[in-house]
């Protein structure tokens, strides 16, 4: 019955992986039900279900994990997390698993990075998002050949006074600009 | 009741007409909603997609800035209000995370102690502040001979709401049945529009709303009740793409659920902004209800 | 005379010597503490070459005390009593302090466990020299036994006692005994009819000569101590007299008013106002729901009354308050399902075909609303494929944390079942298969061989939401596969649900009425997991069946049999021992505040309106401490736990810091503590 810590025997990965995740401890109690793989609106899209995930974690197959298309497959529904019986805070290890993908160039299948950088390129200039902006910059580097079948949306959205040609912008920018600094500086510029 | 008010972007833009009908619900209903000064973007998903620091830090500062009277922060977006909400709630129980945010926020010269703001989505305050007796009362249109599906989607209600039901949500429901309106109890009613994956995998994206659709139809609903302004963007403006890719003929106006509760207070289609919608709502609205008006004069 | 000290330092094999330098402990205890004249490691203190130390030691040495340091006294302080009293010293001369839970088990550090477990020696050593000689008192075990509850472990528990001749009165909140196994169809593994191995039971405990039955009774109140238990029971009004009633049914048969019945039939059939849950009800004497009786609604009808051909019905009767004595008290009260609505994604009441388990069974019942056939709700389509879903609010941090132990096997029977009376087919969807006790792996096994899909996840949701034609109609279980890692779609004609086993709403409630405790998620605890199972930490209370954790009819039957054997042996040793370790009040000095006779639990003190004193009654007190802690005037004093004794223990425990030369016991320690 002597109590010893048993955090020297998880994997390098999964130790990793908690880490950034805020409440990420309850994955080692993952009793490999599969409800999250079950509950995913786009499980059936995915290479691997969270929970294989989790098997691959704990075996720390980390470039296995990193490379695979399920944290992108994620919409953040978070029915995984308010199912699991072990409330394991499914959709947060989901972010940590795309933070840690693009930080290390493993995400190359997916344009989901290329948006998410458009999109807070705009929050970080104007400190507001900017929808006609964030399409068109985002469709012309990455999907220009996608953007003609968008042209007829985009002109009924037009024509109902739903596209703003231009963005706004706060007044503090600049301490906005200086909070998200500082945050970067705190915790690594990923 | 004086609430601050958080729109969000897309309130400013492509779903004005969520931010319109709002203020004038809120008029006919008799609460003040005063518009926190020089808000920021939430980040929605994509800061939690690359620096969850940053992502918190940006979303603090809108909780930061609100004065000491501010203690309600109303947000009609369901992406806004899961953010807000979840920082708030990350700062109280992560004691590192509290610490690191408000070091950020400092270099802007704020702080934030978690909890002194509370976080409440418009639903709640319309079912719970506003509640029964007095929606009854300031009705004056029945809903009567409307068959609505009440849309909840996924980030107001999970992974913690505070005021309803995760999996099978039920105060549009209720909301709705007080003003008359037939509520069609259709399973998928929490399940998930795609949110940004429309603008990522249109294959994904596509197939999900179709489930969405297909069950409203399904259940012979006259039109969707949304309550956040991305799952009113992929119903509506996506709605004939997806038709064609599906090879279906859909013709369902998605509006939000403040634009139907405007018509019942006795607001007009401009007030609430109803015809910004691809999909029209307003001759749907207006056959239904004149039909049950005209049966019952008859 | 200064006292003569022995202390004895337990290895436990290495649980205790594996963290805590034993040696060390024991030489410095021997050069240290004061009046220590003996000190001894020894490698299990409890074994008889240890007792004989101790023995030998008291004889040969003169030893006038005695400190063990070794396990909790909850397991080995009668031991090392019975070694004192043998060498011929009083056991209540003994101290035992816990150095395994209490040092070597919670800590890490050897060094710091060997100083933790010299303080724990020290202050016992201190402790024990001001202790008393005490003795024991012996009570009169009243041979009349109580049984709570009248499912099979209280039934169990009944009969043995019955049949061994002793008195029982059995208490049972429903109006019939039986329990929730009165209404299964059959039992794993064996598959034998549930009724007909249970019935006779019922009718043996309802006719027994040593047997007094309370249906439709609740208890009320507990008072007294073990031995002598005084009880009140609220029988609740049936509405229709016991001694005149014959049971014929013509009021039942008579009565207009149909209700569901939410109890027996788990909602799937419907009851009289006037009923007997079910044909072979022991008491044959029916109840009179006032909720849904329309003489109650509107004083009309009184059909029952006008045809009753004995005038049994009396709309008048009430509740009335039995009070007994009984020596023993065995709690069996069993389980309740847990509340399927609570999982909104599978459908339950609002998905017509999805059912619980407890609903299931009623639909196989031979005698259910069915009669046996398996059907959808229609009443009339036979299922072609049926759905089992595992671990519903088990296993599940956001309802019920534990195992519920008996659904494996119950959806096995289920499948089964369904298997046999349909054809369908079957999908059972698990966690883990658990099917631990004798014969149940093979009937598993079985199961396998009639071709039932087993299939590896938690179900995510069922929908009506249909997704492709073949959908249409359907329910749609979704889950991972997770043998295959994909995520599946399963279009059934009915889904069961295996809920939780839970403890029973008012489970803490009765608990603090007979004075034993509850875990966490709300079952009785026993006095110990593994060697005492059916006792609590309250003499005289007894718990058996699925009220201390969920378990099948074996496991339950086994704990309503133990239980039955305990008290019998108490019943025949005719006396029980009291503990000394009881309060006293000096009655010269109480000034009659009263303040203690609240606050003791036991209801042990009684106020002398007369002297204007309190004082207490021995044979209640449990010695725990309340009272003395609560005199203002300090005028209570606990035997074993007096002031003297608990300042000296607590100057022991920190003897280097109250001495920092590392010596205790250098001064007169009584004095200190007493002033």
């Amino acid at each position: 019955m002597i109590t010893h810590s048993t955090d020297s025997h998880r994997s390098a990965f999964f130790s990793e992986v908690i880490e950034d995740t805020p409440g990420g401890e309850q994955l080692a109690h993952c009793l490999q039900c599969g409800s999250c793989g079950g509950s995913c609106p786009n499980g059936a899209d995915m290479q691997y279900t969270p929970r294989t995930i989790f098997a691959m974690i704990n075996a720390n197959r980390r470039e296995d994990v990193l490379s695979a298309n399920t944290m992108w497959c994620c919409v953040s529904c978070y029915f995984c997390t308010t199912r699991c019986p072990q409330q394991i805070p499914i959709t947060e290890i989901m972010y940590a698993l795309k933070r840690k993908a693009i930080a290390e160039g493993f995400a190359n299948d997916t344009d989901a990075p290329a948006l998410a950088k458009t999109f807070t390129g705009f929050v970080e200039d104007y400190g507001r998002s900017f929808e006609f902006g964030l399409a068109s910059r985002y469709y012309f580097f990455n999907k220009p050949l996608s953007m003609f079948k968008l042209v007829p949306m985009g002109l009924s959205m037009l024509a109902r006074g739903r596209m703003h040609l231009k963005p706004n912008k706060i007044r503090q920018v600049a301490q906005l600009q200086a909070i998200i600094k500082k945050a970067k500086e705190i915790g690594g510029a990923q | 009741m004086k609430y601050a008010y958080y729109p969000g972007c897309s309130l400013e833009s492509g779903s004005a007409a969520y931010d319109v009908s709002v203020r004038a619900v809120a008029d006919a209903l008799g609460f003040e909603l005063e518009e926190l000064d020089d808000w920021n973007c939430c980040g929605a998903t994509e800061y939690f997609t690359q620096n969850e620091l940053v992502a918190t830090s940006v979303i603090a500062r809108n909780l930061a800035i609100c004065r000491e009277d501010q203690t309600q922060l109303v947000a009609p977006c369901a992406a806004c209000f899961l953010n807000l909400k979840k920082t708030d709630q990350l700062m109280a129980t992560h004691s590192h995370v509290k610490c690191q945010v408000n070091e950020a926020l400092a270099a802007g010269g704020l702080h934030y102690d978690p909890g002194r703001v509370k976080v409440r989505h418009l639903l709640d305050l319309i079912y719970t502040d506003i509640g029964e007796a007095k929606l009854r009362q300031k009705a004056v249109k029945s809903l009567k001979g409307l068959r609505v599906a009440p849309y909840y989607g996924c980030q107001v209600v999970r992974p913690m709401n505070g005021f309803d039901n995760t999996e099978y949500p039920m105060k549009m429901d209720e909301l709705f049945t007080w003003l008359g309106a037939e509520v069609v109890d259709y399973p998928v009613k929490a399940h998930c529009c795609g949110g940004h994956m429309t603008q990522i995998s249109e294959d994904a994206a596509f197939e999900l709303i179709r489930r969405l659709l297909d069950s409203a139809v399904e259940y012979q609903a006259d039109l969707i009740l949304c309550m956040c302004p991305m799952c009113q963007l992929n119903l509506d403006a996506y709605q004939g793409r997806v038709a064609n890719h599906f090879n279906k003929n859909y013709q369902l106006p998605i509006i939000f659920f403040t634009q139907l509760l405007g018509v019942a207070l006795g607001l007009d289609f401009q007030q609430l902004a109803i015809g910004k919608e691809i999909v029209p709502a307003g001759p749907v609205i207006q056959a239904k209800l004149s039909a049950q008006a005209a049966g019952a004069s008859a | 005379m200064a006292e003569r000290v022995g202390v004895y330092v337990c290895h436990c094999g290495s649980n205790i010597a594996g963290k805590v330098d034993v040696e060390e402990v024991a030489k410095w205890a021997g050069e240290h503490v004061k009046d220590v004249v003996v000190a001894r490691d020894y490698k299990f203190m409890c074994s008889d070459l240890g007792q004989k130390m101790v023995e030998d030691d008291i004889k040969n040495e003169g030893l006038t005390r005695v400190v063990v340091a070794a396990c909790s006294p909850h397991l080995h302080e009668k031991t090392f009593r019975r070694a004192c009293k043998n060498g011929g010293l009083n056991p209540y001369l003994l101290e035992m302090t816990n150095i395994r839970e209490h040092c070597s088990w919670v800590h890490k550090d050897t060094a710091a466990a060997t100083e933790k477990a010299k303080a724990l020696v020290s202050a016992a050593a201190e402790r024990v020299k001001f202790q008393e000689p005490l003795e024991p008192t012996y009570v009169d075990v009243n041979p009349t036994t109580l049984v709570v509850g009248g499912g099979i472990a209280g039934l169990q528990a009944t009969l043995e006692l019955a049949d061994a001749g002793y008195p029982v009165h059995l208490v049972e909140r429903q109006p019939s005994i039986g329990g929730h196994m009165a209404q299964f169809d059959k039992t794993f593994p064996t598959l034998d009819c549930s009724a007909c191995i249970l019935t006779p039971k019922m009718s043996e405990a309802g006719q027994h000569e040593n047997v007094t039955l309370h249906a439709y009774s609740e208890l009320e109140e507990v008072s007294g101590s073990v031995g002598n238990f005084k009880v009140k029971i609220r029988q609740k009004a049936r509405k229709v007299d016991f001694d005149l009633c014959t049971g014929c049914g013509v009021c039942v048969e008579k009565c207009p008013r149909k209700v569901v019945d939410t109890e027996f039939e788990a909602g799937m059939g419907n009851r009289k106002a006037i009923y007997m849950p079910f044909p072979q009800a022991v008491p044959r004497v029916p109840v009179l729901d006032t909720e849904s009786c329309i003489w109650f609604e509107r004083q009309r009808c009184g059909a029952c009354q006008k045809l009753c051909p004995t005038n049994a019905i009396n709309f008048e009767q009430e509740d009335e308050l039995i009070e007994l004595n009984v020596g023993n008290i065995i709690i069996a009260t069993g389980w309740k399902p847990f509340d399927c609505h609570k999982i909104p994604q599978y459908g339950y009441g609002r998905l017509a075909n999805v059912y619980t388990s407890l609903e299931f069974e009623r639909l196989c019942n031979a005698a259910g609303p069915t009669n046996g056939k398996i059907l959808l709700r229609d009443g009339k389509t036979v299922p072609k494929s049926v759905a089992i879903i595992h671990c519903v609010g088990s296993r599940d941090l956001n309802h019920n944390p534990y195992c519920s132990s008996v659904c494996c096997m119950a959806s096995l029977k289920f499948a089964h079942l369904v298997t046999e009376k349909t054809g369908a087919e079957v999908h059972s969807f698990y966690i883990d298969i658990r099917t631990n006790q004798k014969d149940y792996e093979e009937f598993y096994q079985r199961l396998l061989d009639e071709g039932v899909h087993f299939v590896r996840g938690k179900v995510s949701e069922v929908t009506d939401a249909a997704r492709s034609e073949n959908e249409r109609g359907k329910l749609i279980v979704q889950a991972e596969d997770t043998l295959i890692g994909r995520q599946q779609r399963f279009p059934v004609d009915m889904v069961i649900l295996m809920g939780a086993l839970e403890p029973q709403t008012d489970a803490r409630e009765l608990g603090l009425k007979c004075g034993i405790s509850c875990s966490m998620a709300g079952f009785y605890t026993e006095r110990h997991p593994k060697l005492d199972p059916v006792a609590t930490m309250t003499d005289g209370v007894f718990v058996a069946g699925a009220c201390q954790g969920p378990k099948d009819i074996p496991a339950s039957v086994v704990q309503g049999a133990a239980a039955a054997a305990r008290v019998a042996g108490m019943i025949t040793k005719g006396k029980v021992m009291i503990e000394p370790v009881v309060a006293a009040i000096d009655e010269e000095n109480c000034s009659g505040c009263r303040i203690c006779n609240n606050l003791c639990p036991y209801n042990a003190i009684e106020y002398d309106a007369q002297r204007g004193v309190s004082h207490v009654i021995t044979a209640l007190c449990k010695g725990c401490g309340t009272c003395v802690s609560a005199c203002p005037a300090e005028v209570i004093s606990g035997a074993h736990f007096s002031n003297k004794q608990i300042y000296a223990e607590i100057e022991g425990a920190l003897w280097d810091a109250i001495r920092p030369a590392g010596v205790p016991g250098e001064s007169e320690t009584a004095e200190v503590s007493a002033s």
